[in-house]
């Protein structure tokens, strides 16, 4: 096992590489999914609040408008 | 290709594709790193220092590959103003990046023991670092504009400009002089290494680019989901 994580004397060289590769790949891709997630709950949020004002207008235009 | 044009019905398939490429690209990446780890041998000269090669080199075939993906997106987009060009060439440009930075980061530590340096200015390196910055410059110049149609296409033109940096990086190698070895895997008569080194470099490239296309399509989602809200949001201000 300690053999192992020597690397032959490399092992100053080979784990920092896997380790940073592992580190900025992993945090691109949780913020890259994080960042998905709050825009569509943005645009949830969004829709939810335009949707009353739209009708609130039609029905302004057309007082007894039905919209079914 | 216009099939896909809609923004709509790519989202659509985009949700239903993602969780297996996501699958893929995990199980890619386990099956790699395994044989990398356990089935590779170690070089005779290099000794274990050569598994560095499995993350190194991947990273930097995949700097280049989304340099070019965003360079022929950023094409489409300023010839034909197809919707999602701009869209896919934005989402490319920071998996490029840190992708870049590990083919260097990574380089450094493999020279550090092999060549007795973390760094030399000769023209491999050198041209991977200006690949590195072409990204910053694209990234930075995209945000650098109030209006987003002037910062989209401002940016696309550097993405073409900078593509000439492609085939300079692939050629340093023969062109000058360097430390850095030439290529060894995609030459004329074949690779030169060994299939039990071949074979986990190859699995491990298809990860990354796995890896490339899950972040894609994560980002190009995030970013046509963000034109929506600001759709809406224009909608609000006016009145609704």
């Amino acid at each position: 096992m300690a053999e192992f994580f020597s690397m032959g004397g490399y092992g100053a060289y080979v784990w920092p590489s896997y380790g940073l590769a592992a580190a900025i790949m992993i945090a691109l891709l949780v913020s890259s999914l994080r960042g998905l997630k709050a825009t569509e709950a943005r645009f949830e949020r969004l829709k939810a609040e335009t949707r009353p004002v739209r009708t609130g207008s039609n029905n302004e235009e057309s007082p007894d408008g039905d919209e079914a | 290709m216009h099939r896909f044009a809609n923004p709509t019905r790519f989202l659509r398939i985009a949700a239903v594709v993602q969780p297996w490429v996501a699958w893929i690209t995990v199980t890619l990446f386990a099956v790699g790193l395994y044989m990398a780890f356990f089935t590779a041998p170690a070089d005779y000269q290099q000794g274990e220092s050569v598994r560095i090669m499995y993350v190194h080199v991947p990273a930097a075939w995949m700097g280049m590959f989304c340099y070019a993906a965003m360079a022929v997106a950023s094409a489409v987009a300023l010839v034909w103003k197809h919707p999602l060009a701009d869209v896919a060439a934005k989402a490319s440009a920071p998996t490029g990046a840190a992708f870049t930075f590990l083919a260097l980061a990574t380089g450094s530590l493999w020279g550090k023991p092999m060549w007795g340096t973390w760094w030399v200015w000769d023209a491999r390196l050198t041209s991977m670092l200006i690949l590195f910055f072409l990204y910053i410059g694209y990234m930075a110049l995209q945000g650098a504009f109030d209006d987003r149609a002037r910062g989209a296409k401002a940016s696309a033109v550097l993405a073409l400009v900078g593509a000439v940096n492609l085939p300079i990086i692939k050629f340093s190698v023969d062109w000058w002089n360097t430390l850095h070895q030439p290529s060894s895997v995609i030459k004329m008569g074949g690779p030169s290494i060994h299939p039990s080194m071949l074979w986990p470099l190859l699995i491990l490239a298809v990860a990354f680019k796995g890896y490339y296309v899950w972040v894609l399509l994560v980002r190009i989602r995030q970013e046509l989901t963000a034109n929506k809200v600001r759709i809406l949001q224009l909608r609000q201000v006016h009145g609704g």
